[in-house]
């Protein structure tokens, strides 16, 4: 297996982008990407998406995206994995690489959520959880969420305020990052007061829905420096699933798929969680965003406020959490959210982030989960000297 | 849309409440899958799921799914078999504000959901309080 470094990265901003179609989206992550690096060819692009079938009628989004950016005949294909496509995709992309089969990978995601009508949007992305056996009794996927954030409340006596802190945080990080869809700060009191969505959880405990690309260049590391002088190595990069549903599981506070793949890419990567300095997690509400940072070993079961509180998961703590504003501030555009996580981390330790920029980070960590933690993603990058 | 055969191929899970036993470890599973996730042994005999349980924990649904408009808000819950199976219902019976987590709850009978005017009607078992 051959060493994989991102090479560049191309994100837009998360939005209602009413005038942008979906090839066009990605068109605009991929113009940014490729900009910066004189590479001989695209071998191949393997793009995450969750809702272009339902949302845009659109399958085969491979060949659309080719055929508009200028590829063709390079293979193309989407990969799906409900919210985790993006992670996916990298995944693939890293695999395509190391395996010596592509020199020049494109990868990331894309997502057009404003292109559902009516309750499309949600209907669509409550396919991420069991049709037969969750949605069919009427959960969504906030539901299904909700169950989980009330049965943590009650069993570690959290409250809704302690919830609530971690979106402050979120929206405090997002409002210094260009691309978030929600780049202002808000208070424990707009989360609390914020319109409940099913119970527990309120709007301002939930991801928005928007529209995004990201786009990454992935190559053998030994032939980054040939093409940039900003690259990041891929050092551990793991995939991992648990139960389609909830109710299965044996543990319902653990997703037992983010351990899991956390473990492989920790392995992998011969670091362990305290030896990450930035993090992008997947907070698609606030009680998901909590999990994940018991099962990446960021703080024990129970106890987030405690570190939250003490200002442990902000830039200048032990570890400095979601600096792009995570999911809550930053955006969801689902099958494109594992991307920007990947390619946020990438920024970080370029020192490409500007205003989000965390002085100093050698290395980051992108977690991204597909369903309620029925799939996990976890990448591992390293500063490249 | 659900088509017909799609509702009636579920059948025995959604109204006769089957799942599957481990007869290896012993494990009870719903649904059923191929093999035991605990043990993987694939010596699974079909098994009846208790119809009564405990309230696991709850959400009171106030943005509804397409097709349970009329309904909302709706309580779905996570209900503890009596063999500690758990499974995904609505809860019934019952104004939200009166549901608690621990609470003793039944399986009765009910009509889930209605596609449209002209689709069909489904049925499946729903969990109501014990008082």
């Amino acid at each position: 297996m051959r060493r994989v470094a991102v090479l560049s990265t191309g994100l837009t901003k998360v939005d209602k982008q009413w005038r942008k179609s979906i090839k066009e989206l990605y068109g605009d992550a991929a113009r940014l990407a490729i900009k910066d690096v004189k590479i001989p060819q695209i071998d191949a692009l393997i793009v995450g998406n969750m809702c272009a079938s339902d949302l845009s009628d659109q399958n085969n989004i491979g060949a659309l995206i080719a055929d508009y950016i200028g590829i063709a005949p390079s293979t193309a294909y989407r990969i799906e994995a409900a919210c985790g496509s993006g992670g996916a995709a990298v995944l693939g992309a890293y695999l395509a690489v190391a395996s010596g089969m592509y020199d020049f990978v494109m990868t990331g995601g894309v997502e057009k959520l404003t292109d559902g009508v009516g309750g499309n949007t949600t209907h669509s992305l409550g396919k991420a959880a069991d049709a037969e056996f969750e949605l069919f009794y009427g959960s969504s996927f906030v539901s299904l969420n909700a169950m989980l954030m009330n049965h943590y409340m009650h069993h570690y006596h959290i409250s809704r305020e302690d919830f609530a802190d971690f979106a402050v945080l979120m929206h405090k990080n997002g409002s210094r990052n260009p691309y978030a869809q929600l780049p202002f700060p808000i208070t424990r009191e707009t989360v609390i007061n914020s319109d409940m969505i099913s119970d527990p959880i309120s709007l301002y405990d939930c991801a928005p829905v928007g529209d995004g690309a990201a786009s990454l260049i992935l190559c053998p590391l030994e032939d980054a420096p040939k093409y940039s002088d900003s690259y990041v190595e891929i050092t551990g990069i793991a995939g991992a699933t648990d139960t389609i549903n909830l109710s299965s599981r044996e543990d319902l506070l653990t997703l037992k798929s983010t351990v899991s793949a956390a473990e492989k890419a920790y392995k992998m990567a011969k670091v362990s969680p305290r030896d990450i300095d930035v993090a992008e997690i997947h907070d698609t509400f606030t009680i998901t965003g909590v999990l994940s940072l018991e099962d990446l070993g960021f703080c024990e079961k129970g106890k987030f406020h405690k570190t939250l509180a003490n200002g442990g998961f902000e830039p200048g703590g032990s570890i400095s959490i979601n600096p792009s504003g995570g999911l809550k501030s930053r955006g969801h555009p689902v099958g494109a959210t594992g991307a920007y996580q990947v390619a946020e981390i990438a920024m970080q330790l370029t020192n490409k982030a500007d205003k989000w920029q965390i002085p100093d980070a050698e290395i980051g960590l992108a977690q991204n989960i597909g369903g309620s933690g029925s799939s996990t993603y976890v990448t591992i990058l390293r500063r490249s000297r | 849309m659900m088509s017909v055969p799609r509702y009636w191929r579920e059948i025995p899970e959604r109204t006769r409440f089957e799942g599957a036993r481990c007869t290896a470890c012993g494990n009870t599973l719903f649904p059923p899958r191929m093999k035991c996730p605990k043990c993987g042994s694939e010596a699974l005999e079909k098994y009846k799921l208790p119809q009564k349980g405990k309230l696991m924990t709850y959400t009171i649904v106030r943005s509804p799914p397409k097709g349970f408009e009329k309904m909302t808000p709706y309580v779905l819950g996570m209900v503890k078999l009596d063999d500690g199976t758990i499974v995904t219902v609505q809860i019934t019976d019952v104004q939200p504000n009166q549901v608690s987590i621990g609470m003793q709850v039944e399986s009765v009978f009910r009509k889930i959901s209605e596609d449209g005017e002209s689709g069909i009607i489904e049925y499946a078992l729903k969990f109501r309080p014990i008082f």
